[in-house]
């Protein structure tokens, strides 16, 4: 379902080229935790916009899909972010001045969904993460946990082919840090793809596929 | 795969909200400016509807003609045949004196005397006080009989009814028949200080052997410029161009109007220039809001907005901004057009049209200086703008 085929990413930083991805080959199939562990400045924060649509690669080709994309235009990046891709960041990424329905109802806003089937699909995703009676509290007002479960959601709420997870867990105490990771791998067993980029052991062993990355190369691939 | 207008007007009020004192502060700026513009505009346009009055008050169905050329004058028979003219309601003689006017030991010096016929008083909408008015057989009989203005009046009578008393003209006696009611003074001199007299009687006296100047009622205002081509036809064939003058009230105010419409289209224009300073504090406002939600921007594009979405975003909440600011500043200038026309008396207000006008163009500020930086924040690109801190 994504396939990468010798993609390199080269950033020209004045007179200096920096090649980040040197070459990177993987194969996510439908079903798959896939992860991606590496130490800072290996190219895995690279790897992971490119595999989330939010960069494109200076070479190589990348198959979402069946559809090769590295030469899609912005606007048909922007619908394939929308319509195949969930993010879940780090930093959780959620709209402060919005509630939680508010924040997960966004993506569908963009699709251009009709305000009752919106409603209907926003209180499901919520409900799966277990924030159906916290749907209307701002983020200030939830918990990191809950923050990032109300990312899930919204990661969730348009159906996509695969969630793309940063370091999920990077900013959480081990307890909602594992809670999180329990929701990612109940979805994961219902047939959910999901790539988790991270450079904590523990996540990745929770994992299907994993490689390790260092300095824009695999150097390890492991299938469980 | 788009969004609807309406949620995108929902995200751009709620994100307007949650900063309500700066809004309110970059909308003040158009408030003040489309506030000025409605004021400035309202009393240029009340000052050329009191011209346009005053004109009215005259009658815009009136043609002055006068012939300039010196040869030629009016005989009866041209004065007959322009009265039968389509279009002319009717017509009177307009000869003008001036001599000193006496009753007993009071004097007037350089009074205008007027001589006319007996439809005068009807074309120029004058009122008598008390007596008679100039009769055709005044005119026949060239009979020395004046109707005095109210100032005239006043001076040689004063309180004294001056009805059958004996006035001279020149040295040559009169008997008054009638006074004038008040009129008010038009832009062609005092009308309250002159005398009328027959025009066949101040011919006479005058030694004026013919008609250089009538005036000429036509049947309505809206065919008047009909009425007075007719009327220039007529005279070119009897005496070839370059011989006459015809004074259009209808021109007349006309030109006034482009004056005073350049007037008020200047104070519009220094108005608007505080609306265009309004704009600048939007550009500015939203420039700020761009860069303090970079990590917005890029978070929206990575779950699908795409640059258009964006776009839209910021024009709409600059030119959310800029309309309800122009809504306040309408408001606010029908208010104090309401308050000015009650304290002074002057009645201005502002017209559908003005307000139209400010409404559209407080929006247009919006979208014209609220491009810039949408814009801006459309480009962003989402790696970027997540990583912003």
């Amino acid at each position: 379902m994504i396939l990468l085929d010798k993609v390199t990413k080269t950033y020209i930083m004045g007179e200096i080229e920096l090649t980040v991805l040197k070459g990177i080959s993987i194969d996510v199939r439908e079903g798959d935790f896939f992860s991606i562990i590496g130490p800072s400045g290996s190219g895995k924060s690279t790897l992971m916009n490119i595999l989330g649509c939010l960069d494109v690669p200076t070479s190589g080709e990348y198959y979402l899909d069946g559809q090769e994309i590295s030469t899609y235009s912005e606007n048909d990046l922007a619908k394939i972010r929308n319509e195949k891709i969930g993010f879940i960041f780090q930093k959780f990424n959620l709209l402060p001045k919005l509630d939680a329905f508010e924040n997960v109802e966004l993506p569908l806003i963009y699709r251009g969904i009709k305000s009752k089937r919106r409603k209907e699909e926003t209180e499901i995703a919520l409900d799966s993460v277990g924030l159906y009676d916290r749907m209307h509290h701002k983020p200030n007002e939830l918990s990191g946990g809950q923050q990032q479960r109300v990312a899930i959601a919204r990661a969730l709420v348009g159906n996509p082919s695969v969630l793309l997870a940063d370091e999920p867990t990077g900013n959480l105490d081990t307890k909602s840090g594992n809670e999180v990771l329990d929701i990612l791998e109940s979805l994961n067993r219902k047939g959910r793809t999901i790539i988790v980029i991270t450079h904590d052991f523990e996540v990745a062993d929770r994992s299907k596929t994993e490689i390790t990355l260092r300095d824009g190369i695999i150097v390890n691939r492991k299938v469980k | 795969m788009n969004m609807s207008l309406k949620n995108t007007l929902k995200m751009a009020i709620k994100s307007i909200l949650s900063n309500k004192m700066r809004t309110f502060l970059t909308m003040l700026g158009i408030i003040i400016g489309v506030f000025s513009v409605i004021v400035m505009v309202s009393m240029g346009q009340g000052a050329t509807a009191s011209v346009t009055q005053s004109i009215e008050g005259m009658g815009s169905n009136l043609l002055n003609i006068t012939l300039t050329d010196r040869t030629i004058r009016f005989s009866n028979d041209n004065l007959s045949e322009l009265s039968m003219l389509e279009g002319v309601h009717m017509l009177s003689p307009n000869i003008n004196w001036v001599a000193p006017v006496k009753y007993g030991l009071n004097n007037e010096a350089g009074t205008s005397v007027v001589g006319v016929n007996e439809n005068y008083m009807v074309i120029n909408g004058y009122t008598m006080m008390t007596g008679r008015l100039i009769n055709p057989l005044d005119i026949e009989n060239r009979n020395k009989v004046v109707l005095l203005g109210s100032e005239v009046s006043e001076s040689l009578f004063g309180q004294f009814n001056p009805i059958g008393e004996s006035i001279s003209l020149s040295g040559i006696k009169y008997t008054v028949v009638g006074v004038l009611e008040e009129n008010e003074n038009t832009l062609f001199g005092d009308n309250n200080n002159m005398v009328l007299v027959p025009y066949t009687t101040g011919m006479r006296q005058f030694r004026t052997n013919s008609i250089a100047s009538i005036t000429i009622q036509g049947t309505d205002a809206a065919s008047i410029d009909k009425t007075q081509s007719k009327i220039e036809t007529y005279l070119m064939t009897l005496y070839g161009t370059d011989t006459y003058r015809i004074f259009n009230q209808e021109q007349l105010l006309s030109t006034l109007n482009e004056i005073t419409g350049v007037l008020t289209l200047l104070l519009g224009g220094i108005a608007g220039i505080s609306l265009l300073v309004g704009g600048i504090g939007i550009m500015n406002i939203m420039l700020v809001t761009v860069s303090e939600r970079t990590r917005e921007i890029g978070v929206r594009k990575a779950i699908g907005a795409r640059r258009s979405n964006i776009l839209f975003q910021f024009l709409i909440e600059s030119s959310v901004i800029s309309g309800i600011g122009g809504i306040i500043g309408i408001m606010l200038g029908i208010l104090v057009n309401r308050i000015i026309s009650t304290a002074f008396e002057i009645p201005i207000s502002a017209s559908m049209q003005v307000i139209l006008i400010a409404f559209l163009f407080s929006l247009f500020i919006g979208v014209f200086f609220g491009m810039y930086p949408a814009n801006k924040a459309s480009k962003l690109k989402p790696v970027d703008a997540l990583r912003y801190e």
